[in-house]
């Protein structure tokens, strides 16, 4: 058994260990009910929905599957590749699996222009494929892949309901060919980049692997650990690797040979290269069980399947989005029920470098009792602008689909250059502390949002140790990313015009959106002023105490200058205090009014996202009208050699059209949950903030009275 | 319109004979018109209760009359009241209206509520400062025999005194330049008497300083009152805010926006409390010790004077010429000189007994403001944690 075999292999001082054993648990449960449903399915299906499995990088290959020869095959090509390092195709696709899946063939715009960055990934996801062999230690990313295969599982526990749901989608799908002609179509497209950004890494690949085998090196360990937690997609292979592993070498040459021919086929699904409609069909039934996904499955996994859901956007998600918002709901409640063991706070500002070459590092660390990580505590350093990548990376997956991601704190080039200058002066202390917090309660809110936490990004972000420096942050930077928001917002109310609302929730809800932002705008101008205006009365109470305090000392009644004395101390501490309000007033009041301005701008976001998604729709309808009213005109002139393209074009777009508006759907879906989710949490951050403030203020008061109460009977002594 | 306090309550002592309040004020455009109010069993008024109608100008030309009286030299002048100022109250106001379709109703009606709070404070502490001038007066064992006083309290026409001219501004203006030059010359001058050296450097000291802490506590409060009045308006967005839907969120901000204007108005009574207990009696301990400063210059001078007249005399006496003339100089020198140090030395002790105790009261009482104000909003605060 796979796991039996991993845990074997790990070595006795890693502190994963049990987390190890408890993944397994998990993981073959899910299997095992996979496998039943699996074999339950009609034989057409059978064969489908394995293939699937292996297009779709279903690590699932565990013992159950692993006697069927689908899942064998799925295995194999992976075990191909460690072998023949050489064969730089089924390498490739190897290394094309993780990064494709979830990125490219859902979005292939996105997935092109992540296809640089995956280079050093795929490296070094041949280095775990060896690792393996050569070493224990690769049990630390063979652990966290195993949490990953979740997100695959689910598709397979379907409960009937979803079956149904495929089922009643085929006969749809196959004659028309409606689902499968736009997916085919992105696929195709995508696939010769695709492959252009595949030869060099395999090219990469070749090298490192070479040296694997000739010796452990450390640092291969690193790497492994580090693309193994690069994401779901990738994570996959790893753990076909690591189950090679428990293989011998020799097996695996057996179970390559043994699935030689299918690997091609396999693959190339993989890679969105599909070659015939049949394959299509499967993988486009493979993606919506995928975003169906099974309700009964544990949070996690729940959570794990929102990433994937795109799949289902491009391949035609009959009925998913009602299914999604099913399993959203549930979610939701899930979430409200058990509350998510994970704390992570960010202390200990350093200053890296020096001159203007310097930077911020932050420890972020962990605590958890989530069996998705590794440890139950861990610690990394970051720098802003690795919080800024981290955003980037999820906006760009999960924007688009009506998430709201939360935005980070801005970039402040006048305050981080007080820091590069490195004078000791409050206010650059003030600014570091400022960010820390802004960062803390930035990520404490991607992990709060329960698809964001499962993102593999997020993972990352809190485990690797080292991140790839993130580029292009700069873009990102403070007042741009303002203006960035704000153009949206413009392009959402210039087309609320032209869209007529048919949901009145979204109509009411984005109205109250944008009055709330103009209100909580000016109450943040307000409270600001406050700060500075408790931070002035700070500075004059000070420089009145001296004043009062020399008035004392050419006082020449003893009595009278001993109490003017004693009020210039009285007026030093009440300084102290308006000083303490000052930060009060900012760190809770202001603060939290920035964030939600922030947050408030992406759930404008979201809703232009879904305004979007309306274009596109009612695009597509224009277009197939045209079409149609084409067609009409062929058959009146009567030419039939162009009428059959004619149809075929409408029958095309007719797909589109019906896509579009599932899309729509699903998007509309995730806004409201999104939004009321959004509601829930600003509800609870108002009033739990307001709250701290108002002990903050209730504490100066109390304090005011102590010092006042003391003051009374020198002021009485005067005579 | 009534005066509940004093904004500075200097104890004076009063035997009863004598009693002046200013029962009523009325603003008309840029001037305010007093009516002062006296009772008295003092045979020279022809009356017991009477109440005249004054202006700031006949306050201040009342003032001037006992500068410029030379019978009085030995004598700490009270201040004279300051102007009244409204001006950047109206302005506001102004502003406000100009303002008014930028803002919602109820933030428009909020802020001419609290400008027109602000307004009526300044009033009051006008009319107060005036008073306090004419308690002063009528407290004052020479002062308050004074005609131009009795003139002033019982006369019920206009005094037609009128403001100064630019011409006699002008005049003023080098008079004190001049005054401040001698002050200067006179100041350095050793004292013969070792109370009025002591005196004389304590008040130099002490001037400055109570003008500085002044000054500081004005800057203090103003800030205090910016802050109450940014409290203001973020209970009145909580407000807004809270009024948009009925969630419960919502009604949280309302009970919020209602505990920020609790808030807001037990610091704009703090910051007005500490304006009347403290900035007041800062203010006007820097014009009382400007007075007693003045009585210090006249006192100087004539010593001054005298020595120069003694100087006169020996010169006349070994010149033989004029001495009769040089001697008559002489003897009333000495004779100014005298009678203003025996009235200051005691006037002086006077200012002195009086600081203190309005420094005592002022400050206990603000103690009690303080701490009064801190104890109403902690139980505020807790209402809503709960």
């Amino acid at each position: 058994m796979k796991m039996a075999a991993s845990s074997e292999r790990s070595p006795p001082p890693f502190p994963d260990a049990e987390d190890q054993e408890s993944e397994p648990a998990l993981r073959d449960e899910d299997s095992d009910e996979g496998a039943d449903i699996f074999l339950g399915t009609n034989p057409l299906e059978a064969m489908a929905d394995s293939t699937f499995s292996a297009s779709d990088v279903l690590s699932d290959l565990p013992n159950d599957l692993l006697g069927e020869p689908p899942s064998a095959v799925f295995g194999d090509p992976l075990s191909n590749i460690s072998k023949q390092e050489s064969t730089s195709n089924p390498a490739k696709q190897s290394s094309k699996l993780p990064s494709d899946v979830p990125c490219d063939i859902f979005d292939p715009l996105h997935g092109t222009g992540m296809e640089p960055k995956d280079d050093g990934k795929n490296a070094s996801l041949i280095d775990i494929v060896i690792n393996p062999v050569t070493s224990a230690k690769d049990n630390l990313p063979v652990d966290d892949l195993l949490s990953q295969p979740e997100i695959d599982i689910p598709a397979k526990t379907k409960t009937e309901q979803p079956a149904e749901l495929r089922s009643e989608e085929r006969p749809k799908d196959e004659p028309l060919s409606v689902a499968s002609s736009k997916p085919k179509k992105d696929l195709f497209e995508d696939s010769p980049e695709d492959l252009f950004s595949e030869l060099p890494k395999t090219k990469a690949k070749t090298k490192p692997q070479m040296d694997l085998f000739g010796d452990s090196s450390p640092d291969l360990f690193m790497d492994a650990k580090a693309a193994a937690d690069t994401g779901p997609g990738r994570n996959a292979p790893a753990d076909l690797f690591s189950e090679e592993s428990v293989a011998t070498t020799t097996s695996k040459s057996a179970k390559s040979n043994i699935s030689a021919n299918s690997i091609v086929t396999a693959n190339s699904k993989a890679n969105g290269v599909h070659s015939d409609e049949e394959e299509q069909d499967i993988f486009a039934e493979a993606t919506v069980e995928l975003s169906l996904d099974s309700p009964h499955n544990n949070r996690k996994t729940l959570d794990t399947t929102k990433p994937s859901e795109p799949a289902s956007s491009l391949s035609a998600a009959a009925g998913s989005s009602k299914a999604q918002a099913k399993t959203l709901e549930e979610l939701e409640e899930e979430e409200s029920e058990d509350k998510f063991e994970l704390n992570i706070s960010i202390t200990n500002p350093e200053k890296v470098g020096d001159g203007m070459n310097a930077y911020m590092a932050y420890k972020v660390s962990t605590q958890t009792t989530l069996p998705m990580f590794r440890s139950k505590t861990f610690t990394v350093r970051r720098r802003f602008s690795d919080f800024l990548g981290l955003y980037e990376k999820l906006s760009e997956k999960h924007s688009q689909n009506g998430y709201i991601v939360p935005p980070p704190p801005e970039k402040s080039l006048l305050g981080m250059t007080k820091v590069k200058v490195g004078k000791d002066d409050p206010s650059s202390g003030e600014f570091v502390e400022r960010r820390r917090a802004s960062l803390e309660r930035y990520l404490q809110r991607v992990v709060c949002h329960p698809s964001l936490l499962q993102d593999p990004d997020v993972r990352e972000f809190l485990e690797r140790e080292e991140l790839p420096r993130a580029v292009n942050t700069q873009a990102l930077s403070g007042a741009g990313f303002l203006k960035m928001i704000n153009k949206a917002t413009d392009a959402v109310s210039k087309m609320t015009i032209k869209m007529n609302e048919s949901d009145v929730w979204f109509e009411e809800k984005l109205q109250e959106v944008e009055s709330e932002d103009q209100q909580l705008r000016k109450l943040h101008a307000v409270v600001d002023s406050l700060v500075s205006h408790r931070k002035e009365l700070s500075v004059n109470t000070a420089v009145f105490a001296k004043s009062v305090a020399m008035l004392g000392s050419s006082e020449d009644n003893t009595a009278l200058s001993r109490a003017l004395s004693q009020l210039a101390e009285l007026e030093d501490k009440i300084e102290q205090l308006h000083q303490e309000q000052a930060g009060n007033d900012f760190f809770v009041f202001t603060e939290l009014l920035a964030d939600y301005i922030r947050l408030l701008g992406a759930v404008r976001g979201s809703f232009d996202q879904r305004m979007k998604s309306w274009q596109r729709w009612q695009d597509a309808q224009t277009t197939l009208q045209k079409k149609r009213e084409a067609e009409a005109k062929l058959l009146w002139a009567n030419k039939p050699d162009k009428l059959q393209q004619a149809k075929d074009e409408i029958a095309e777009w007719e797909g589109k059209v019906t896509q579009y508006e599932r899309e729509f759907e699903r998007v509309s879906a995730t806004v409201r949950k999104e939004v009321i989710r959004f509601e829930k949490e600003k509800a609870r951050d108002f009033k739990k903030q307001i709250i701290k403030y108002l002990e903050s203020l209730l504490q100066s008061q109390q304090q005011l009275i102590k010092y006042w109460e003391a003051f009374l009977p020198e002021a009485k002594a005067i005579a | 319109f009534s005066l509940l306090s004093l904004a500075v309550n200097v104890d004076l002592q009063t035997d009863g004979t004598l009693q002046v309040d200013i029962s009523d004020a009325l603003s008309e455009r840029d001037k305010v018109k007093f009516t002062v109010h006296t009772k008295s069993t003092l045979p020279s008024f022809k009356q017991n209760e009477f109440s005249v109608v004054r202006q700031h100008e006949e306050f201040i030309w009342l003032h001037d009359s006992f500068v410029e009286n030379e019978e009085y030299a030995g004598y700490i002048i009270p201040p004279a009241p300051p102007r009244p100022d409204f001006d950047a109250s109206r302005e506001k106001l102004q502003k406000l209206g100009e303002g008014e379709g930028s803002m919602t109703k109820e933030e428009f009606t909020k802020m001419k509520q609290e400008l027109e709070a602000e307004y009526l404070a300044i009033f009051k502490k006008t009319v107060a400062m005036h008073e306090v001038f004419l308690c002063r007066v009528a407290a004052h064992p020479v002062l308050r025999k004074d005609l131009n006083f009795h003139v002033f309290l019982e006369y019920n026409q206009d005094l037609s005194v009128r403001g100064k001219n630019k011409k006699e501004k002008l005049e003023d203006f080098f008079k004190n330049v001049v005054k401040s030059a001698d002050g200067v010359l006179v100041a350095g001058v050793k004292d013969v008497d070792d109370f009025f050296e002591h005196e004389k450097t304590f008040l130099l000291e002490y001037h400055n300083r109570v003008k500085d802490a002044s000054a500081k506590s004005d800057r203090m409060i103003r800030s205090h009152k910016s802050a109450a009045d940014d409290i203001n308006r973020i209970a009145s967005t909580l407000y807004t805010l809270g009024t948009q839907d009925s969630t419960d969120v919502c009604k949280f901000f309302l009970k919020v926006s209602e505990l920020f204007e609790k808030t807001r108005k037990i610091e704009a009574r703090v910051a007005a409390d500490e304006d009347l207990k403290l900035a007041d009696l800062l203010k006007y301990y820097l014009r009382e010790s400007q007075a007693a400063k003045d009585l210090l210059y006249r006192r100087g001078r004539a010593l001054v004077d005298y020595e120069n007249a003694n100087k006169a005399l020996d010169k006349a006496r070994a010149k033989n010429k004029d001495v009769l003339q040089a001697e008559t100089t002489q003897q009333i020198c000495c004779q100014k000189f005298e009678k203003i140090s025996e009235s200051a030395k005691q006037e002086l002790i006077d200012f002195k007994t009086r600081r203190v105790a309005a420094f005592r009261k002022n400050l206990v009482e603000l103690a009690e403001l303080e701490l009064k104000h801190a104890k109403v909003t902690s139980p505020h605060l807790l209402l809503v944690k709960n």
